[in-house]
């Protein structure tokens, strides 16, 4: 036997703060994002539900922490965000888009609101070509200072609060904390930035701390009984199930923000205003719609279809799939995909061509599973 | 009765001319959580190294080769319900199918669970 399509295939490669606390957990390292990185402990279902259920604990130190600041640094950044940073006050967190002139996508971020600079994370695997188109648009009176003295620790799933506060304080309570907000913490004698936010639909935690300590943090958050380590396995299945888009998969510099369905990432005043790098074919999609759709799909049967697979209604095709597996929550296979306006609306009926046979599926309302989110 | 063993992680179990295919327990722990097997239908002839079989794990889709030539006689149907007895029982239970060999000597070129092991070993 052999494997078709493993996208975690091993090789030589850079390690992160946490590699030596990941291989004494027993994970399985492949490479990913050009680092070594857990896929998987015990098991990529076992995983997925648990963090469902109690809080998994997930290395994401291979994503770029980039700072932002000097004179007229927002509306720098608005030349290239289709965000409002006016509305973006301390202490807030927001997601947007890096976008190319013709409207693609080139990285999904969050940007928050630091004292006095912007605090942005970026994808791991596109950290370098950000930094790269940040550097050439951006004037020279802002600075970019890429923090990678820093780890980054997702604490996720319906019991993260309550691990997570017995080992914080602060000037204020972690539950002063609510959906994409963020406070400064002491956890574990360092100073760390946590905010209530991730990418699994769960509530939880996204903590940035020191590199150094990151293997004393990752040992206190699982000595808690309700944490478990979770591989990037079960961070992909989770997200999915949550209806979040993954970068390089969902979206690409061939795809547009409205085409995937993010529209809230246009901020009210950039709608009327414009005034952000691909403006025009965003804000004309907006007006008169996209030609696709990006939507989920629930697969019949047991048989998972996977990205790349082509999506037909009748004998015509009508897109293509940018990601499915199996849905550990519903036991049944789920995809997505970009499909022809026409064939976008819930309920819709089609095939997915998986090695010559058509599997039944049926364009499915995200998320598949829902958020809960601390709002 | 003789089992055989490929660079592939496919097992065969031989009694005379009949054989029983599964992947191994290293496979599976390789693959991880099984979710859907690909069967092949009785009376299809397989060419040795054919891929008549798709396991699905939760992350991708890996093909099964016919470790030898022959006719298939049964699929594990036991499967369809309980994918994952693949994970929980790889060399028993979780056999994928049976073949009537059509050329025995190719199993020759196969190795046996000493050789396998060392094999595995040195991955």
């Amino acid at each position: 036997m052999s494997e078709l399509e493993d996208q975690f295939e091993e090789l030589e490669i850079e390690t992160l703060p946490l590699d030596a606390w990941h291989r004494a957990r027993g994970g399985r390292m492949v490479e990913f994002a050009g680092y070594h990185m857990p896929v998987q402990y015990e098991g990529i279902i076992a995983e997925h539900l648990w963090t469902r259920k109690h809080a998994g604990l997930f290395d994401v130190s291979h994503m770029g922490q980039l700072q932002l600041s000097g004179e007229g640094v927002d509306a720098a950044v608005e030349a290239l965000l289709p965000i409002d940073l006016s509305t973006l006050k301390l202490g807030m967190q927001r997601y947007s888009l890096l976008l190319d002139e013709d409207g693609g996508t080139l990285d999904d971020l969050m940007v928050s609101r630091w004292p006095e600079s912007l605090y942005v994370v970026v994808n791991g695997a596109t950290k370098w070509d950000d930094i790269a188109h940040l550097r050439e648009h951006l004037p020279d009176e802002i600075t970019l200072n890429h923090l990678d003295e820093r780890a980054l620790l997702a604490l996720q799933g319906p019991e993260a609060f309550a691990a997570l506060e017995r080992h914080v304080s602060g000037e204020y309570p972690l539950s002063a904390l609510i959906f994409m907000r963020f406070g400064k913490f002491m956890l574990g004698g360092a100073e760390v930035s946590i905010s209530r936010s991730g990418y699994t639909g769960e509530d939880g935690f996204e903590i940035s701390l020191p590199a150094e300590a990151a293997p004393r943090i990752a040992d206190l958050l699982c000595g808690e009984s309700e944490v478990k380590p979770i591989g990037l396995g079960a961070r992909d299945s989770l997200r999915l199930e949550a209806g979040l888009p993954l970068y390089g998969h969902d979206l690409g510099p061939d795809t547009s923000p409205i085409e995937a369905g993010l529209n809230f990432a246009i901020n009210k005043r950039r709608r009327s205003e414009g005034g952000f790098l691909g403006a025009d074919r965003v804000l004309d999609e907006l007006a008169n719609g996209a030609p696709r759709k990006w939507v989920g799909l629930t697969l019949e049967g047991r048989q998972a279809a996977r990205e790349g697979a082509e999506v037909f209604a009748g004998s015509e095709k009508v897109g293509v799939l940018t990601s499915g597996g199996f849905s550990p929550s519903l036991e049944k296979p789920i995809a997505a995909a970009y499909v022809s306006a026409a064939q976008a609306a819930s309920g819709t009926a089609l095939e997915i061509d998986v090695r010559g046979k058509r599997l039944a599926a049926t364009v499915t309302t995200l998320p598949f599973v829902p958020h809960r989110y601390h709002r | 009765m003789p089992l055989y063993y490929t660079q592939d992680h496919e097992w065969i179990d031989v009694d005379g001319d009949t054989g029983t295919v599964g992947i191994t327990d290293y496979a599976q722990g390789q693959l991880g959580d099984i979710t859907f097997v690909e069967l092949p239908e009785a009376g299809s002839t397989l060419k040795k190294g054919d891929a008549p079989c798709v396991v699905d794990s939760v992350k991708a889709a890996s093909d099964v080769y016919a470790p030898v030539s022959g006719t298939v006689t049964e699929a594990n149907a036991a499967l369809e319900g309980e994918p994952e007895l693949v994970n929980t029982d790889p060399e028993q239970g979780g056999w994928l199918f049976r073949l009537t060999l059509s050329d025995t000597s190719e199993l020759d070129g196969l190795m046996d669970r000493v050789a396998y092991d060392e094999f595995v070993a040195g991955l």
